[in-house]
């Protein structure tokens, strides 16, 4: 049940997608003033599927909205309303209404009662002003019961639309075989779209034969007989004109479909036994007659086709073939033994997959990278030999075959993982929407880079932490209307978000246009709310001073507001974006605006690394924040207030001794360790995360290698700076570095505390 | 093993169909387990259809090209369906298709929405005297 759940989300989500993506086309139709049935068809038909999911699945309130919209659509497609403007505003609001509905089911929001509510208001008025458009009256009919039996009503509409409009209707028979009946379907309706609308299709046969099915194609058309033979020449088709109920002649029903016939049919078949289930209470012979075993066309029809030379093309002597055994030529029989194979082929060409799968595929990508690194050292362990170099080569060039196709293969999975942002930010639009409407302001969401895409799992929990700031940057950074005119700024807002790639990374900057954060008054607030002392505030940079607004308990406002201001937030916002692996930035200019920067990595899946050694001990530095590696001399190393640094192209760059931090430079090394440690060659490798660099002193570099990393257990979740284990391929665990984590703790000046944790750990 | 034929387009209506038709308390119920077989449509029961025999068959009315009244009408006069229990499940609205299908020769109609004991006791109904 549980899985059914789920796939109630994702279906009833895909449906609303689909719904939203249908009233586009019909909003642009309806302006030009036309309207394709099918397309009111399919609305119906969604919103239908939507209300049954939400009844199973006890979702009240979306079957309650689905209820009112599909009476509106049926009320649309069977022409009981006019389709317009107001119609359609009318089906967007419920497309976002599905939305908030789906939020609730999901748990993620509240159940938006009031909005429900209003809107079955409004949506009750356009339906119960429809008159009575004269619905069904079947009775009226002039076509055989035997095809009207089986139409809903829908078609039945469709039938009639028709009819009235002095439209003819064509039986086109065709047998087609499994293995090929998508395409064949396919090119069927596309010779028939330009001609007409087919009504529905109506299985024939016996239904024995397992390799291939037998149709009547209901169509109506304006075409004449030859003209729709036509356009199917070449399909292996039998078209014939239908009967009216009491029409003797067909070739008049061709004519004048509209002429009033008597109503009994001489040509009528007599219906089939009826079957020894059908219940017998409540049958009413004289509306409704089950399909009769034979399809109810006179003989004359079928001499009339095959005469014409349609049937007759394709079947060479068959001019006595019945429809029943279609007319299949020697090239026909050919195709359907060739694609017999392809049988049970799917209709769709999509699959939905579980994350966790692709985790799991990932996983093992992961774990081939580790034998690709392992191997490699092998091979390069033979190939050193010197009589083994025949295989050393060889080894060699399946080596790099392996390599070549894990890479492959590893995008691909990468490449399965990706979406584009603008998945989330299309969501952002309507909090902007929302929430500058409930604040009086007026805001111009700006979107750019809505096609960069990133993994599957970082989108998804992007969403809180971007809707936080750009709540923030409403509530606290756009200024009201009057003091934004005061300044002489447009009275209304910007907030940009922009999204690109830049090497590994995604950016996505929240920018507005707003009053700015002033620092003194950052500084103020800290102070006064106690997590600041005034001393430590003078010794902050601006960048620093920024970063205040991260902390925890942190706010400027006095009082909280609906939106923001509660003192929890961009700390939050923070925690999660660095639990991705990403780092947030800020920028800001007083009386101009604020800028947060998010850098993200593009995946979670699989990271390259640099393996260093330190007092011989394995560690794994994150490539993507490792800028370079160089020599450590250590003579060149300055003290500034107790900080180690070194000068690097003019620049100065504190230092972080890893044996120091870790609290190994006391401890033994593992055996047979001091003789390598002796011809080691320190090394600083220098790390960035956002504008911060820092360098970690290692005794050696082992090289570089894509890894999968394992997140440590629970009873060791507390630890900071660490994103993880992994194994380093010579089966050597590793610890991976959390740099961001470990420079924000070292350089935020407190590195005693930290190494002392460290040693405590 | 008994099996069923479930011809509905809506993939989590037919998750939910299948978790009942697969459900312990039915095989309890009849006596032996029944295995669901799935059709997203209705060209996809026809597919399936040669392939059978099935216990019963299950089956939405409101499907695009080919409907859930055409393929009772189809089944109802194939020599190997003809006499196999038809459940309709639909809702409600569509009250003039219901009598139709029935009419045509479904033997039982569970509205949409059900409750999976709704939908279980119109299975018992059908399959338990059919043995």
């Amino acid at each position: 049940m549980e899985k059914a759940r789920e796939d109630f989300l994702s279906e009833a989500q895909e449906l609303v997608d689909s719904l939203s993506r249908d009233l586009l086309v019909l909003d642009q139709q309806t302006r030009r003033g036309d309207s394709d049935p099918e397309l009111v068809n399919d609305l119906f038909r969604a919103i239908h599927t939507l209300k049954g999911l939400a009844g199973l699945f006890g979702a009240a309130r979306m079957a309650a909205v689905s209820h009112e919209l599909e009476e509106l659509l049926d009320d649309l497609r069977l022409g009981r309303v006019e389709l317009g403007v107001k119609v359609v505003d009318l089906l967007f609001r419920g497309v976002e209404l599905y939305g908030l509905l789906l939020l609730a089911e999901k748990g993620e929001a509240p159940e938006p009662t009031r909005v429900v509510e209003e809107f079955l208001f409004r949506l009750g008025e356009l339906t119960h002003q429809g008159g009575t458009g004269g619905a069904s009256q079947v009775a009226q009919y002039e076509i055989d019961s035997s095809i009207l039996g089986v139409l809903t009503e829908y078609e039945e509409h469709r039938l009639r639309t028709n009819m009235k409009a002095g439209v003819s209707l064509y039986r086109i028979h065709v047998a087609l075989a499994l293995t090929t009946i998508d395409t064949a379907l396919d090119d069927i309706k596309a010779a028939a779209r330009p001609l007409g609308e087919i009504i529905t299709y109506l299985p024939s046969g016996s239904g024995s034969d397992a390799d291939r099915i037998e149709l009547d194609i209901l169509m109506a058309s304006h075409a004449d007989l030859d003209g729709l033979r036509a356009a199917f020449r070449g399909l292996d088709v039998a078209v014939e004109a239908v009967k009216k109920r009491g029409g003797g002649d067909s070739s008049a029903v061709a004519r004048s479909a509209q002429t009033p016939d008597p109503p009994q049919s001489p040509a009528r078949s007599s219906p089939a036994p009826v079957p020894a289930a059908v219940p017998d209470d409540g049958l009413d012979e004289a509306v409704v007659t089950p399909w009769p075993a034979d399809v109810a066309l006179a003989p004359v029809e079928r001499a009339a086709t095959a005469s014409l030379g349609v049937a007759g093309e394709t079947t060479g002597s068959g001019l006595t073939l019945p429809p029943a055994f279609p007319p299949v030529g020697a090239d026909g029989a050919q195709g359907q033994r060739d694609n017999r194979d392809l049988s049970l082929r799917s209709v769709s060409q999509t699959v939905r997959v579980d994350i966790r799968k692709l985790d799991n595929l990932m996983n093992v990508v992961g774990e081939l990278a580790m034998v690709r690194a392992a191997m490699g050292r092998m091979t390069e362990r033979v190939r050193a030999e010197p009589q083994l170099r025949a295989w050393g080569s060889e080894l060699h060039r399946l080596q790099r075959t392996f390599e070549r196709h894990l890479t492959q293969m590893q995008n691909g999975i990468l490449e399965v993982r990706m979406v584009p942002l603008g998945q989330v930010f299309e969501k952002l639009a309507r909090v902007v929407r929302q929430i500058s409407r409930e604040h009086d302001k007026v805001v111009n969401l700006v979107i750019t880079g809505a096609e960069t895409e990133i993994d599957k799992l970082i989108v998804e929990e992007l969403s809180d932490p971007l809707m936080h700031m750009i709540r923030n940057a409403i509530d606290h950074g756009i200024e009201l209307r009057e003091e934004r005119t005061l300044v002489g700024k447009p009275a209304a807002g910007t907030v940009a978000l922009n999204a690109f790639q830049k090497g590994n990374h995604v950016l996505i900057e929240v920018e507005d246009d707003g009053s700015g954060m002033s620092p003194e008054r950052l500084i103020d607030t800290a102070v006064k709310r106690g997590l600041l002392k005034r001393s430590e505030a003078e010794e902050l940079t601006t960048r620093e001073v920024y970063n205040l607004i991260f902390l925890p308990g942190f706010t400027t406002r006095e009082t909280a507001t609906d939106l923001s201001g509660r003192g929890f937030g961009m700390d939050v916002v923070k925690t999660n974006i660095a639990k991705l692996g990403g780092v947030v930035d800020i920028s800001s200019a007083v009386g101009i605006g604020t800028k947060i920067t998010i850098t993200l990595p593009i995946t979670l899946a699989i990271i390259s690394v640099l393996g260093v050694e330190v007092h011989g001990r394995s560690f794994a530095v994150p490539l993507a924040s490792v800028e370079e590696a160089i020599t450590f001399d250590e003579s060149l190393v300055r003290n500034f207030d107790g900080r180690e640094a070194l000068t690097q192209r003019g620049a100065t760059l504190p230092i972080c001794r890893l044996s120091r931090l870790f609290g190994l430079e006391d401890q033994a090394s593992p055996p047979g360790e001091s003789r390598a440690r002796r011809h080691a060659k320190p090394c600083v490798v220098i790390a960035s995360v956002g504008n911060r660099r820092l360098g970690f002193v290692v005794d050696r570099l082992v090289g570089q290698q894509d890894v999968v990393i394992k997140a440590l257990g629970k009873s060791l979740k507390s630890v900071r700076g660490f994103a993880g284990a992994t194994e380093l391929g010579d089966q050597r665990v590793g610890l991976v570095l959390d740099v961001a984590a470990l420079m924000e703790e070292f350089l935020a000046s407190d590195k005693e505390r930290i190494s002392e944790g460290a040693r405590a750990r | 093993m008994r099996r069923v034929l479930v011809v509905e387009d809506s993939a989590s209506t037919r998750a939910l169909v299948k978790a009942i038709v697969e459900d312990e308390s039915l095989t309890e119920a009849l006596g032996e387990a029944c295995e669901c077989v799935e059709a997203s449509s209705g060209f996809d029961a026809m597919r399936l259809l040669p392939r059978g025999p099935y216990a019963l068959i299950i089956s939405d009315i409101n499907m695009a090209d080919i409907n859930g009244l055409e393929l009772i009408a189809f089944i109802r006069k194939s020599d190997h369906h003809r006499a196999t229990p038809l459940v309709i499940i639909s809702t409600q609205t569509t009250k003039r298709d219901v009598e139709r299908a029935l009419v045509l020769g479904a033997n039982a109609f569970v509205p949409k929405p059900f409750s999976p004991e709704t939908l279980r006791k119109a299975l018992v109904n059908q399959l338990a005297h059919v043995g």
